[in-house]
């Protein structure tokens, strides 16, 4: 599903520059659920954002579902991420003047599907996160994890091959964080691919595969024993 | 044809009213500058156009282009001829003019003499004119009743008199048909045939009583003399040109000095007209001015607003790349926000404007002594300002629109 090889990544502050991706080699199959760690400035970050295009590695390769990702246009780089990927934030980035069903709605917008297509996905979606009697209301009417199962329905709307969650409970109370753990792990039991940032433990430990990261290179992968997160909620 | 499914999709409208309704306030902020400006356009250019409507009212079709000559007394000796010797114009002179000199559409000669009109117990001082025929061409005026005079009135010197509905009312306080009633100028009974409407009452009675041309000679014993010459050019022939032609013509044939200024008086109507609408112009050419200029810093007020909004959307705009919007999609978005507030505002402006001039055409464009006539402005001016806004409205949006993409979504997605 996914290859990394040899990546690196730095950035220009002032005169100097920082060294932040060191040769990252990476490689995740379909309907893994892997988490990446690691303490601030470790780069975790950065690879997600390389994975999820939104940001381009100064050299390496990537390649997703078989397609090099390289000399990325931003047009090329917004239709890939559109049709490839899934993004979930940590403060849920839900556009606040549209109601949920249209925020569902917004990739298939950028898609080009039909509003009334659209809108009976988007609606699919809603009901599959449990929020179909929500679709009316405004981000600002729903609760933390409310949001951010909006937006877990917003990044599945387009129906993307690959999940990138950036800190998806860190802005959640330890039960609402268990509750959407417990939905993404349904959703890596239908067979989605799904990488996410944390840095707290009992987050990671919830994911198939824990990835640690120190200084810009892969100190640990490792294969770990799934909890599920149902048992707590 | 994607960009034009594009600007009839609900949902792109949907994402300009969702944008714009935001920040109601700030938006209806925004749009105030270029309102004011198009308001402003609007009704200045009416208002002088009605200005104009009521100039061309006042001195009628004819004004345009017309300029009177009348003979005085020479200021230089000629040809043997002592200086202070008087000149005097004869039909023969105004045919002359009339088939040797370009342009000429009437060479009218007149007399005028102020008089004493009578009927019955009531009476007053006039100026009566004697006319031929053809001044009724060149000056058009609505006839009510009877005719003006004619060719067998100026053939046969018959005592018959055509006058305005102005002196009617002074002359006929017990409202009888006045055609075929019998006035009474300087004792000499004259039978009425004609009423036309008062043209301007601003400029009083003073042109309201017409004779035959012959019959003043005969009665006043002018002989062959002419009290003054009116001459109206063509349209498209400069009316100055035409005076200064005929005076040199008439200095040749009465034999006065080529140089003797005074020989002949003039008054140029056309010329005076054209400095009046030359200030209209002047006043139209300034509105359009202070109109775009106005027009100009609205639009850039609204530039300033999107590219703040732009600034505050910032994670907004992040958000959507991340999601699949291409820089072109949130660029798209941007200007269409742009030239929508832009028009919006443009299209209330118009309409406020037109309120106004109504308004005005209401209070002061209404009867004869209106001081601004049909205040209104053309289509073709609706158009371009429509056009102009557009222009300017897209051109404004280019900037924030710029700004929004030129920010990374990884920086926009930045957690604080």
């Amino acid at each position: 599903m996914l290859q990394i090889k040899d990546l690196h990544k730095s950035y220009a502050i002032g005169d100097s520059s920082l060294h932040v991706l060191k040769g990252v080699n990476l490689a995740v199959n379909t309907g893994e659920m892997v988490a990446i760690m690691g303490s601030s400035g470790s780069g975790k970050s950065t690879l997600l954002n390389i994975i999820g295009m939104l940001d381009e590695a100064d050299s390496g390769s990537y390649v997703l579902d078989g397609l090099a990702i390289e000399n990325l246009t931003e047009k090329k780089a917004a239709v890939y991420r559109n049709k490839f990927l899934g993004f979930i934030f940590q403060s849920f980035n839900l556009i606040n003047y549209k109601n949920a069903i249209e925020n569902v709605a917004l990739p298939l917008y950028y898609q080009g599907v039909k509003r009334k297509e659209r809108l009976e996905l988007a609606k699919f979606h809603l009901k599959k996160v449990g929020l179909e009697k929500w679709s009316e209301h405004l981000p600002k009417e729903l609760s933390g994890g409310q949001k951010q199962r909006v937006a877990i329905a917003r990044a599945l709307a387009a129906n993307p091959k690959l999940l990138l969650a950036d800190e998806p409970t860190g802005a959640l109370d330890t039960k609402t964080s268990h509750e959407i753990m417990d939905f993404i792990q349904h959703l890596n039991d239908e067979g989605k691919t799904i990488l996410m940032v944390t840095h707290e433990e009992d987050i990671a430990s919830m994911c198939k595969r824990i990835i640690r990261l120190r200084d810009g290179v892969i100190i640990e992968d490792k294969e770990v024993k799934q909890v599920r997160a149902s048992q707590y909620v | 044809m994607n960009s034009i499914r594009f600007l009839f999709s609900k949902d792109t409208w949907q994402e300009v009213y969702d944008s714009l309704s935001k920040n109601r306030l700030r938006t209806i902020l925004t749009m105030i500058g270029v309102w004011w400006g198009i308001l402003m356009l609007i009704a200045l250019l009416g208002a002088s156009r009605g200005l104009e409507n009521s100039f061309n009212r006042l001195f009628g079709d004819f004004a345009t282009n017309s300029v009177f000559v009348w003979p005085r007394k020479t200021s230089k000796p000629f040809l043997g001829f002592q200086k202070g010797r008087p000149v005097s114009l004869t039909l023969d002179d105004i045919t002359n003019i009339k088939e040797h000199i370009n342009g000429v559409r009437f060479a009218i000669p007149r007399n005028s003499k102020q008089a004493l009109v009578k009927r019955g117990f009531e009476s007053g001082t006039y100026a009566i004119f004697g006319d031929y025929p053809i001044y009724d061409q060149a000056k058009k005026r609505k006839i009510i009743k009877g005719r003006f005079i004619n060719p067998i009135d100026i053939q046969h010197n018959r005592k018959v008199v055509v006058i305005s509905k102005y002196i009617y009312k002074q002359l006929f306080q017990d409202k009888k048909t006045p055609v075929g009633q019998y006035v009474s100028i300087d004792d000499i009974s004259y039978k009425i045939v004609g009423l036309f409407e008062t043209d301007d009452p601003e400029r009083g009675p003073s042109s309201d009583i017409h004779i035959p041309f012959t019959t003043f000679q005969q009665v006043y014993n002018q002989k062959n003399k002419i009290g003054y010459l009116m001459i109206t050019g063509f349209k498209n022939y400069d009316i100055k040109k035409i005076e200064s032609d005929a005076i040199i013509m008439l200095r040749a044939l009465k034999k006065v000095h080529p140089k003797d200024k005074r020989a002949f008086g003039s008054f140029n109507l056309g010329a005076i007209f054209e400095k009046f609408t030359g200030f209209l112009t002047g006043m139209q050419f300034l509105t359009w001015i202070v109109g775009i200029a106005t027009l100009i810093a609205g639009v850039f007020a609204i530039g300033n607003i999107l590219l703040i909004t732009v600034k505050e959307r910032t994670k907004e705009i992040g958000v959507r790349r991340a999601l699949g919007a291409a820089p072109f999609e949130i660029k798209r978005q941007i200007i269409i926000e742009a030239v929508f507030i832009t028009l919006l505002s443009g299209i209330l402006g118009i309409v406020s404007g037109g309120l106004i001039l109504i308004i005005i055409d209401y209070f002061v464009g209404q009867g004869d002594d209106a001081i601004l006539v049909n205040a209104s402005v053309s289509l073709s001016v609706v158009f371009v300002s429509l056009i102009i806004l557009v222009v300017l409205g897209s051109l404004i949006g280019l900037i924030p629109a710029f700004k929004a993409v030129s920010i990374k979504p990884i920086e926009a997605l930045r957690e604080e």
